[in-house]
């Protein structure tokens, strides 16, 4: 038993990479104890980039645009995967606490909910680079484009993504901590709601009037914006790219900031204990 | 400063126009074992929740090891943990999958080691391969011990802990914590239906009904304040309302 003055004197870490580390391995574990889950990551990229390469070559032949910009769809879908599949790793591995009813466990563990958040965002980290490598390297060989080409801007554009998807998926949990698994579907429909406004194909020139000023909003108009000024004017857009991170880092504040109360809620309700299948 | 290992104060939840636990009160000194009783919907799953922080009071404080559950729960999760047959480990890991992430969790230094000892004391060696949910309901209930008693918890919290369990594995269960508290000093809070289990295990019983403590004391002392032979006896005097003294007269 130990003292209990103690344990009034000691000092536990607000951040322990050790802990982060252990959710990392217990999704790690989820992971690699399935080979369908594995494969089912690279299954969707690969799919909708086989399919968007071979619709670019025929409107490479058809269209100028497309063949000005090179594969520039191919390197549309596998960025758009990237946010989709940033958000998608937060999204399911957060699920899984909730299908397992491990919440309980967790955290009445010395676990806090900010360590949770950042073994969920590696995680996130590890299946998109596990979906969307194989799709990049498949259209080297099949389509002759390599979107590594792109050189640094592509990292920038990658990263600026996953951040969106990560902030996208801290508000959709958000959303799961205070409905219950009732709103699970939201995991998979959310991002669908953006597509259109995120110009991933177009420009946003294309939009209405009314309608590009929602997508200014989104990092992710900025990112496909920027990618096009890569492709077609080779030219990096610091504008765009400045925009993209500003705009992630206001939106990842107000998402962790609602997440936290959304936490705090769970705890009041009793949500924690209750949230199962 | 407060010497008890366990102490709540006009602990209430309201849950809209329920009121789950109504103002308890109670302290538990360092190395009791301690049982919760009361029938289903008497407030011992909430107040549980609530000591563990999983679950935010409306009104009332918890301090588990000194330390104020509100402001300071981070200073002793380290130094407690649960069981309970209501929530489970993930059941797509293996038992030894679910023990090494919950040891790193609770910065063991040697978790390998830590786990190999407990399998051998809960004899779970046989299983540590399998998954958490292809076990068998005496499995899971070892294997969730198991895992509560990972970081040697100085407050061991315990929901029902031989639940749904054949009378020879409930027997072993409860030989294992009365071990366990001897040779730790651990203190124990258990909720339970099983009389016999708290007459044996359980130094003393806190009594609950519609959310509120009714009665307290010693297995003993309230044997014989309510007349009775058995603890089963007693829960029905309470449950039921009747007030010790006129409980047989009642009968």
């Amino acid at each position: 038993m130990p003292r209990i003055d103690a344990v009034l004197a000691s000092h536990a870490p607000a951040f322990a990479v050790r802990r982060v580390g252990a959710m990392v391995l217990r999704y790690w574990y989820l992971l690699r104890g399935s080979w369908p889950r594995m494969a089912e990551l690279a299954y969707w990229p690969t799919m909708q980039m086989l399919m968007w390469g071979f619709l670019s070559q025929f409107m490479a032949t058809t269209s100028s645009w497309v063949a000005q910009g090179g594969a520039v769809l191919v390197a549309g879908v596998l960025l758009w995967d990237t946010l989709f599949r940033g958000q998608l790793g937060v999204s399911i591995s957060f699920l899984e606490e909730l299908w397992s009813r491990n919440l309980g466990h967790l955290f009445v563990s010395p676990l806090r909910p900010v360590e949770w958040v950042a073994a969920l965002f590696v995680m996130s980290l590890i299946r998109t680079l596990i979906g969307v490598v194989p799709a990049a390297l498949l259209a080297i060989f099949i389509f002759d484009y390599s979107v590594f080409d792109l050189g640094l801007p592509l990292l920038a554009f990658f990263a600026n993504l996953m951040i969106m998807g990560w902030w996208l998926a801290l508000a959709i949990t958000s959303l799961i901590l205070l409905n219950g698994l009732g709103a699970e579907g939201l995991a998979w429909a959310v991002v669908f709601l953006l597509a259109p406004v995120s110009a991933v194909y177009y420009p946003v020139a294309v939009l209405p009037g009314w309608l590009q000023w929602l997508s200014w909003a989104l990092p992710s108009a900025h990112v496909f914006e920027g990618m096009r000024a890569v492709l077609f004017q080779g030219a990096f857009s610091w504008g765009h790219f400045a925009a993209a991170a500003g705009l992630n880092l206001f939106y990842m504040v107000c998402a962790g900031g609602i997440f936290l109360w959304a936490f705090h809620v769970a705890r009041e309700r009793g949500a924690l204990i209750q949230t199962g299948e | 400063m407060s010497h008890y290992a366990i102490k709540t104060d006009r602990l209430t939840k309201r849950f809209k126009d329920v009121v789950a636990v109504d103002g308890v009160s109670f302290a538990v000194e360092p190395g009791r074992i301690v049982g919760l009783l009361g029938g289903n919907g008497a407030g011992k799953t909430t107040t549980i929740s609530m000591l563990l922080g999983l679950l935010l009071p409306t009104e009332g404080s918890v301090e588990v090891l000194g330390a104020d559950m509100a402001r300071h729960r981070h200073r002793v999760l380290d130094r407690m943990n649960f069981s309970s047959p209501y929530v489970d480990l993930p059941h797509r890991l293996t038992v030894a999958e679910n023990l090494v992430v919950y040891g790193h969790l609770y910065g063991l230094r040697h978790v390998k080691r830590r786990i190999a000892d407990l399998a051998d004391q809960l004899d779970i060696a046989r299983f540590l391969d399998r998954p958490a949910g292809k076990l068998s309901a005496g499995q899971k209930t070892r294997v969730a011990l198991a895992k509560a008693l990972l970081n040697e918890p100085a407050v061991l919290l315990l929901d029902e802990p031989t639940a749904s369990l054949d009378p020879d594995t409930a027997d072993w269960i409860r030989t294992y914590l009365e071990n366990y508290r001897r040779e730790s000093g651990a203190t124990i809070l258990l909720a339970s239906h099983n009389m016999a289990e708290v007459e044996r295990l359980c130094d003393d019983v806190l009594m609950m009904r519609e959310g509120r403590i009714v009665d307290r004391g010693s297995p003993d002392s309230l044997l014989a304040k309510y007349g009775r032979d058995t603890m089963e006896d007693v829960f029905l005097d309470i449950a039921r309302d009747r007030r010790a003294g006129v409980a047989h007269a009642a009968d």
